[in-house]
């Protein structure tokens, strides 16, 4: 049985009634999510070997969300995330040597390895913390949003979760307290149905997340999470709303995890979810029919996605070679920035 | 009014001498603080449920939010994890929060943000981000405080990494302490004593701080060493002010802040005197007697003339009622009992 349908129009459908982008844009956010795809499936491919001592939470299937969110962002701009922090932190402007050196281990990580796959953080692009409880990034979001409107500071701060954070207090708490001060932030919430291999109808009631979230009385709006554009054009209007001193906004990007909660390969198999279901949603692949729209269009062709790929996959090895070659902390490392000076 | 605003007017204490200075109450002194670090930096802001209402946190807020506005002296709503969440993050980014609890039982709500979030985020991200906050909370006792408004929580904080925890126990350090949490680049617990805010003391007047992590001999003496904080070492101080009568020589160390532990002070006196007595407002059993108390067998077995003794709260959550309160709770009649104790015991350990 299938548990969740997709409901949304498709890149097409979205067209027919959004605004025009221009063709380099269209190929900024298809290369963006075809390189996020590619780095996730070479850490997949690679991690059964064990040198990637880190629990992994790979966004294949998601890469939408980010790619589309971190479009209206600038460097100022400040994400918090949770747990599935890969498409987060490369789609914000991370660099990715830093990040496969934090799957190694490896002292030049961007968190000199104390974070792993879980805690992707580098401020210089303003990806700001991560936190491996599900609302936990929440409220530090909300602080952060807060300090930027007592210091009259231009930005908007976006916290990334998964639908299960709705669950948790810490979430309603928030929502309060930002549409309270009307705090620049946008609360962007990944709803794929599953935390781990709960189902959502076995932790909420029947009922649309946007919907919930509207209480609070904040402009909320569900868009097509497998659909790069709806998000951007959703989380633009939201990111314009916070830096005009509009409040905060919910979105709920509806999307699918191709993969098991952590580690690699697809657990469907294990029974939670059903195999058509699964199918189902892989038609929906955001960046093959992003492809698929772009060769349409005559916007891209076959040869130059090919010359795509080969560029990312190059930059991607030498990457993995850069991070499997680096040096391994050392014990002085471990004492360091407990306490701050 | 307080409910317990009554008990503790009737509470007390020994009247400092005007002549050495500025005499300052508790509440006066934390409330000159506050104040202070408000008009200096622009980046601290103070909020807590209830601070800008008539009882103003026991008075330490009193006039902040007329003076500095409601968008930096703020009431919040019941959110407490949250709110600490808020914190940390507006700490994160160039603020100076100081979130106020007229409890430490309601920081239990915030465990998750203050544990596993605030404590965490400089060492997680490798020092890109500090966290600079202070968490301010008064221990509750008597008058029916019961088991849910009197816990005293520095014990279960005590062992977790990248907190600091201080305690003041006089109204010189209580705005000492204050000024530097609010300049210290981490989250700073402050766990003020209910009993300690009618207090009177010298307050040099100005911005002044009391180091964090140093404590500070309150008297010196021979025959032992009593080491605590907060109103447990106000306790201590009265006995052995009382057993010196007796002959009794005590030395009091008010350790000021139990994390970072001031561990020199304590060995520096232990190593004289041989005997030593923990006494703490929280419970005995893993919190700061127990941590000082296996300090001692590890490092100064050899110098001990008698075995630990600690003062603490027994493995019991707190009675509410007036009775089960007094066979509760710690007085100085307990300790000084404790110290005639201590001071006549002979280790049965072979000192080679």
């Amino acid at each position: 049985m299938i548990q969740y349908r997709y409901e949304g129009e498709g890149v097409e459908g979205f067209l027919r009634r959004g605004p025009a982008y221009p063709r380099e844009f269209h190929l900024r956010l298809f290369r963006e999510m075809f390189r996020i795809r590619l780095i996730e499936e070479e850490i997949e491919r690679r991690y059964h070997e064990d040198q990637m001592k880190t629990p992994i939470h790979l966004v294949i299937g998601q890469e939408a969300t980010s790619v589309g969110c971190c479009a209206s962002l600038t460097h100022d701009d400040l994400l918090y995330s949770s747990h599935r922090t890969h498409g987060n932190y490369l789609a914000k402007g991370g660099d990715l040597r830093a990040m496969l050196c934090e799957m190694f281990c490896r002292a030049n990580g961007c968190v000199g390895s104390r974070g792993g796959s879980m805690h992707l953080i580098d401020k210089r692009v303003g990806m700001a913390g991560t936190s491996a409880i599900v609302a936990g990034a929440i409220p530090i979001a909300i602080g952060a949003a807060l300090a930027a409107k007592m210091k009259q500071e231009p930005r908007a701060v976006v916290v990334f979760c998964g639908e299960a954070a709705t669950e948790e207090g810490a979430m309603s708490e928030s929502l309060n307290f930002a549409v309270l001060k009307q705090l620049p932030v946008v609360f962007f919430c990944e709803n794929n149905f599953y935390s781990v291999q709960s189902p959502l109808w076995t932790r909420q009631p029947p009922r649309a997340l946007w919907k919930w979230a509207e209480g609070y009385r904040l402009p909320s709006v569900q868009v097509d999470g497998m659909n790069v554009l709806a998000v951007y054009e959703a989380t633009r209007q939201a990111v314009e709303r916070a830096k005009s001193g509009g409040g905060p906004t919910f979105i709920e990007a509806v999307c699918y995890r191709f993969r098991a909660h952590g580690g690699a390969g697809d657990d469907t198999r294990t029974g939670y979810r059903e195999q058509a279901e699964r199918d189902a949603w892989d038609a929906l692949d955001p960046v093959a029919l992003h492809l698929e729209y772009l060769v349409s269009g005559g916007l891209l062709s076959h040869t130059d996605r090919d010359a795509m790929r080969e560029d990312i996959v190059a930059e991607v090895m030498d990457a993995f070679e850069f991070a499997m070659n680096s040096p391994n902390p050392v014990q002085a490392d471990l004492y360091r920035h407990v306490y701050a000076e | 009014m307080p409910w317990d605003e009554g008990l503790v007017n009737s509470l007390v204490y020994d009247a400092p001498d005007p002549s050495e200075g500025r005499v300052l109450s508790y509440v006066a002194a934390l409330r000159e603080a506050l104040d202070l670090a408000l008009g200096a930096d622009p980046a601290v802001f103070v909020l807590g449920q209830g601070v800008d209402d008539p009882g103003s946190m026991f008075g330490t807020t009193k006039g902040l939010y007329e003076k500095y506005g409601r968008d930096r002296v703020f009431d919040t709503p019941l959110s407490e994890e949250s709110m600490m969440g808020v914190s940390a993050g507006a700490a994160m980014n160039g603020m100076r929060p100081v979130y106020m609890h007229n409890r430490p039982d309601f920081i239990l709500l915030a465990m998750n943000q203050l544990v596993t979030h605030a404590a965490k985020f400089h060492f997680m991200d490798n020092g890109q981000t500090t966290v600079p906050m202070v968490v301010w909370a008064a221990i509750g006792r008597g008058w029916g405080s019961g088991a849910q408004h009197s816990q005293a929580i520095q014990g279960v904080l005590l062992g977790v990494p990248g907190l600091k925890i201080v305690m003041p126990s006089t109204p010189f350090d209580a705005k000492g302490l204050m000024l530097a949490a609010i300049a210290d680049n981490n989250p700073v617990l402050i766990f003020e004593h209910r009993w300690l805010m009618k207090k009177d003391g010298v307050v040099p007047e100005g911005l002044y701080t009391v180091p964090i992590g140093k404590g500070i001999y309150r008297r010196r003496g021979r025959d032992l060493t009593i080491v605590g904080a907060s109103h447990a070492i106000e306790l201590g101080l009265t006995a052995a002010n009382k057993l010196a009568a007796e002959g009794i020589d005590a030395e009091v160390i008010d350790l000021r802040t139990i994390k970072p532990l001031d561990i020199e002070i304590i060995a520096e006196s232990v190593k004289r005197t041989g005997r030593l007595l923990v006494v703490d407002t929280g419970w005995a059993m893993g919190g700061v007697c127990a941590e000082i108390g296996c300090l001692a067998a590890e490092h100064w077995l050899e110098h001990l003339k008698a075995p630990v003794r600690r003062i603490g709260l027994p493995d019991i959550p707190t009675p509410a009622g007036f009775t089960l309160e007094q066979f509760y709770y710690p007085d100085v009649e307990r300790i000084s009992t404790t110290i005639r104790d201590l001071v006549r015991t002979r280790s049965t350990i072979p000192v080679s």
